[in-house]
């Protein structure tokens, strides 16, 4: 496991009952694009949540760069950023100061902060709505503007949450640009999860599948294809977690909307 | 000290951005200046125990750093809500750092709420005594600071919306009511006496009502001594529920 920069062993997370991961055991090595595969609600972002500091875990452990996820957190958060699944935007702020606010936490140089922010800006083509409040962007803006956020500091580790979902082809083509040449010119490391099985063939090095907590199948996305004897990931992805749909718990966003209305007036 | 600043940053321009908010939050302490002044002004001057006005204004200032105070803190709620917590959980930086940026930037516009209000009390006739104004701004500042850093450790608890009116009914109003913002606390009774001698509010009122030269029930050395202990007591206890926060 030298050269693995995610080391998790046997990690398991329980929400009473219910166990939403289930003993898993992976590492990725330094400099790999790694896709994280698995049906709604299978325990991918448990998994990431719990990678990210955000989640204490039940049980196992998880290394970062060498770091232990629990007993090392301020460490460990050095080392990765994250777009997460959700909105994790400022909405009464504007798209610059956004950028500006991840750029200090970060500790990005100002100078630095600036040219990688209207560069990032100008890919997801938000450059000319930068002073604008965030709670004026359409979803999609929104989505453009995380991830330009997320790609401000260039950390070791980036994990990437369902990064594309909802982006037309020609964003979702500059973003990953971006992120394949963040990842050879700066060595970063990607860890990302996907609904789109062409995304995650052409742009995974390694996948990893998990689904009802368990891992089910590792390995290259060619390597997957010829286990399950099929000429597409899809198809692979269909044969190895099977036809049924997945329940996933809605998120209490819209129910907290409401709320807010009402107490604001 | 960037993240620290950044923090504090966010929290005014949240507040400048959002008119809607500072004007609505005026409305309460306009209206207990109007009722309560004007309204209980004469009785309490027959009762000899002199200008009302002047005894209640200082009280109303403290309310409203109180309440938004409070709210700062309890704005946690919402960032988890919208997600934007996540962001600020993630960074490479103490939870400390952040908590305190926080903590810093609620309290000063809970001070600028308060200044808001002692002007308008001025115009409606309050007439304090300036020459302590330093020390008056100290009472606000620690009183912005303590209830902001009560309402981070609250909202570091609690999940949803639905516990929101909870927090109001069961801490903002009885720390509010029993605070001697509005009654002087000499002559009520012991059991009331010593209520009060709980509610760390108690304090930062008679102190700022002291501080505008209006007579002090527990002296203003007590005063800062109470306030101050609460203050850090409340900030190590956000502190830590805030650096526990899963999500």
């Amino acid at each position: 496991m030298k050269n693995s920069i995610i080391a998790v062993k046997k990690l398991t997370k329980k929400f009473g009952d219910f166990t939403a991961v289930n003993n898993i055991s992976f590492s990725v090595s330094k400099g790999e694009i790694f896709g994280f595969l698995g049906p709604n609600g299978a325990g991918k972002t448990t998994t990431i949540k719990m990678l990210t500091t955000l989640l204490l875990p039940t049980g196992g452990e998880v290394f970062l760069d060498g770091h232990d996820s629990v007993l090392e957190q301020n460490e460990v958060r050095k080392t990765f950023g994250i777009v997460i699944q959700d909105q994790s935007l400022d909405d009464e702020l504007t798209a610059a100061e956004n950028m500006e606010f991840h750029g200090v936490l970060y500790q990005v140089p100002a100078a630095l902060r600036q040219q990688r922010a209207e560069e990032l800006l100008r890919i997801v083509e938000l450059w000319d709505r930068r002073d604008d409040l965030v709670k004026r962007f359409s979803g999609g803006m929104k989505r453009r503007l995380e991830i330009a956020r997320g790609l401000l500091h260039h950390p070791k580790i980036l994990f990437l949450d369902e990064p594309t979902l909802g982006l037309d082809p020609q964003t979702r083509y500059h973003i990953w640009n971006h992120i394949l040449s963040l990842n050879q010119k700066a060595d970063v490391t990607v860890f990302f999860t996907t609904h789109d099985m062409e995304e995650a063939n052409r742009m995974a090095s390694r996948i990893t599948i998990i689904d009802r907590g368990k891992i089910i199948a590792q390995g290259t996305p060619s390597e997957l294809k010829k286990k399950s004897k099929v000429k597409t990931l899809e198809e692979a992805f269909i044969k190895l977690t099977g036809k049924s749909l997945r329940d996933e718990d809605a998120s209490d966003i819209d129910t907290m909307r409401q709320h807010k209305k009402m107490w604001r007036r | 000290m960037g993240p620290i600043y950044i923090m504090w940053l966010r929290q005014l321009k949240r507040y400048f951005r959002s008119r809607a908010r500072m004007i609505g939050s005026l409305g309460q302490p306009v209206i207990f200046l109007l009722a309560f002044g004007f309204g209980f002004g004469r009785i309490y001057e027959k009762a000899g125990a002199g200008n009302y006005f002047q005894f209640l204004a200082p009280g109303v200032i403290s309310m409203a750093v109180l309440f938004t105070a409070l709210f700062s803190g309890i704005e946690i709620i919402w960032d988890r809500q919208f997600g934007f917590l996540k962001e600020t959980l993630v960074a490479p930086v103490s939870r400390l750092n952040i908590m305190v940026g926080r903590t810093l930037g609620g309290a000063t516009v809970a001070m600028f709420q308060g200044l808001i209000v002692l002007g308008i009390s001025f115009l409606m006739g309050f007439r304090p005594n300036f020459q302590s104004i330093l020390v008056s701004l100290l009472f606000m500042f620690l009183i912005a600071v303590l209830f902001t850093a009560l309402g981070t450790a609250f909202a570091s608890q609690i999940n949803d919306m639905q516990s929101f009116p909870l927090i109001m009914n069961f801490l903002v109003m009885p720390l509010f009511f029993f605070s001697g913002a509005i009654f002087p606390l000499k002559e009520i009774s012991p059991a009331l006496t010593l209520a009060v001698s709980f509610n760390p509010l108690a304090y930062g009122v008679d102190g700022l009502r002291a501080s505008f030269g209006g007579e002090s029930f527990y002296g203003m050395g007590i005063d800062f001594l109470v306030l101050t202990f609460f203050c850090f007591f409340f900030l190590a206890l956000g502190s830590y529920l805030f650096s526990k926060i899963q999500i």
